[in-house]
């Protein structure tokens, strides 16, 4: 199939629409999980999803219903934990570790093992059900809504969380909120390039917005067009050549990143002197100490 | 603009003060002293509406404070943000108009007039120069002027600033020290601050408090800056000393 002819086919027309929506609401949201620190939190949550699609597989139900749910719960439970899940990178790996063994358990309870698992964990984008296209669309249409109410307290709250609840913002509601849209966000983009893999539309556009602006509507903005074109990219390069399109999306997410961070990070080595004036910096004068 | 009457905060049974009376008139400038895990913070919560009186009676402008005031500016502990994050000391500063309300904020008429108002918020301080720059990659102490903008630009009438310049290397304390007074004195705004070194800030102070031990001191510097009182308060040998221009110098374990 050549790139002209892409469209004529449903499958890939759906693949479009279904990508599109998802690149849209892992751009909003990765702006947002950066922010505050969630990437291995997103990433974990995508796991738990993995036990509640595999879950629903061996009970005869849409593989993405479980992964909704699942997701939607261990992000309420996340939320619950407040700040305190920042930095929890070893309670939150054991979690999920566990939560991929309770995917592997209801896989080999299923008899269709192979290509349910490879589909969940890798992505099927191409074979898109309608009903998990409409799954999608709706899951995506309030999670979006739901950015849109909390902006302003959500931002204030994750970057100064302490001047944001003493102004009145409601933090840890606005912090189960934002979890359960990320879980929205992780169930939709598990579907485009599967669980193992959410970090290449969730989180990896969002980092390469920030590192070529640093105004929140523009990083926001770029953000989504980069999701955008690591997924229609990945999709036309799919239709052209006879490898996943995940292999793809995630190509182009990693280069994306190398080409914004290299050239930046080998200049940057040289102005480090404004580092000591932050947290570990010691004054060298001892006179200085007592003061 | 704020009054204690015999007030007690505790953590479930466990009471962290009690009995404190304290009066801060519009205007002043109120230095919160004591060793960590006092109970300073917790003062600040209280005038904030953010913990409950155990006991006794709090007033913010005769009335029992709540949440979210107006009347009030508050600069929280500063915390050291990741310095790649998207976001300018700008927006921190934008926060303290409308960072509350909810939704997205549209461009308008309303909009420009909050964009003048962080600009004048950021000229006060003299942070024109970085606002621009990401909040995370500024210098300790240039931050903290982008936090006192956030938390002066909503016009308050109190600015409670919680430990200001613990995180700061020696002269950029005294500016941001400096600053504060400055501003708070030329707006008429009355200043709590806490701060875990006495030395440096006693110039400033209209009134102190001092919290150890599960009591509440307070008066004018000259009386509670004393060898006996501070001794007193703190159950340790505590010195105070003078300094050629007559300033106090405290001497001790809580001194540093």
């Amino acid at each position: 199939m050549t790139v002209v002819h892409v469209f004529e086919y449903a499958f890939m027309r759906n693949a479009f629409l279904a990508g599109t929506v998802v690149a849209i609401v892992a751009g909003v949201v990765g702006y947002f999980v950066v922010l505050r620190g969630l990437a291995f939190a997103g990433h974990a949550l995508s796991h738990v999803g993995f036990a509640g699609a595999t879950g629903a597989v061996v009970l005869h139900l849409p593989a993405v219903a479980g992964l909704l749910v699942f997701s939607c719960g261990g992000a309420a439970v996340m939320g619950a934990f407040g700040e305190r899940v920042r930095g929890r990178d070893v309670a939150i790996g054991i979690v999920l570790a566990w939560s991929l063994g309770l995917g592997v358990l209801f896989l080999s309870l299923y008899t269709g093992y192979a290509t349910e698992a490879y589909a969940l964990l890798f992505g099927e984008i191409l074979g898109i059900s309608p009903v998990n296209m409409v799954v999608t669309v709706g899951a995506a249409v309030p999670a979006l809504a739901a950015i849109a109410v909390l902006y302003r307290p959500l931002m204030f709250a994750s970057v100064d969380e302490d001047a944001a609840r003493a102004r009145g913002v409601p933090v840890r509601a606005v912090g189960i909120a934002f979890m359960l849209v990320v879980a929205v966000a992780v169930a939709t983009a598990a579907q485009v390039v599967g669980i193992l893999l959410v970090f290449a539309l969730l989180v990896a556009p969002a980092a390469v917005a920030e590192r070529l602006t640093a105004r929140p509507p523009l990083a926001i903005a770029l953000s989504v067009l980069f999701a955008l074109a690591f997924t229609w990219g990945g999709l036309l390069l799919a239709a052209s050549f006879p490898y996943p399109v995940s292999f793809f999306i995630t190509t182009l997410a990693f280069a994306a990143y190398l080409a914004v961070r290299v050239p930046r990070g080998l200049g940057r080595a040289e102005t480090t002197n404004d580092v000591a004036f932050r947290g570990g910096g010691v004054p060298a004068d001892p006179a200085r100490l007592s003061w | 603009m704020v009054e204690l009457e015999d007030a007690g905060v505790r953590y479930g049974a466990r009471w962290i003060w009690r009995d404190a009376s304290l009066r801060i008139e519009a205007g002043e400038f109120t230095v919160v002293l004591g060793p960590n895990g006092a109970g300073k913070s917790t003062l600040l919560k209280v005038v904030l509406g953010l913990h409950p009186l155990g006991e006794g009676r709090v007033e913010l402008d005769g009335a029992a404070p709540r949440r979210g005031s107006p009347a009030i500016g508050f600069m929280p502990q500063v915390r050291s943000l990741d310095r790649e994050l998207a976001i300018r000391g700008r927006d921190v500063v934008r926060f303290g108009i409308d960072g509350h309300r909810w939704g997205v904020s549209w461009r308008g008429t309303r909009e420009r007039a909050r964009t003048a108002r962080v600009d004048a918020a950021i000229e006060a301080v003299n942070a024109g120069a970085y606002a621009d720059r990401r909040i995370g990659s500024l210098s300790g102490g240039e931050a903290q002027r982008l936090y006192l903008a956030q938390a002066l630009v909503g016009e308050p009438r109190l600015l409670v600033l919680d430990e200001p310049l613990v995180s700061l290397d020696p002269s950029a304390r005294a500016d941001v020290l400096a600053l504060t007074a400055r501003i708070a004195r030329e707006r008429g705004i009355a200043v709590v601050i806490v701060a875990h070194n006495v030395n440096g800030i006693l110039p400033y102070a209209d009134r102190v408090v001092y919290i150890a031990r599960g009591r509440v001191a307070a008066g004018a510097p000259e009386e509670v800056i004393t060898t006996e009182a501070l001794s007193r308060i703190y159950g340790a040998p505590v010195e105070v000393v003078r300094d050629r221009l007559g300033q106090p110098f405290v001497i001790g374990p809580h001194a540093a």
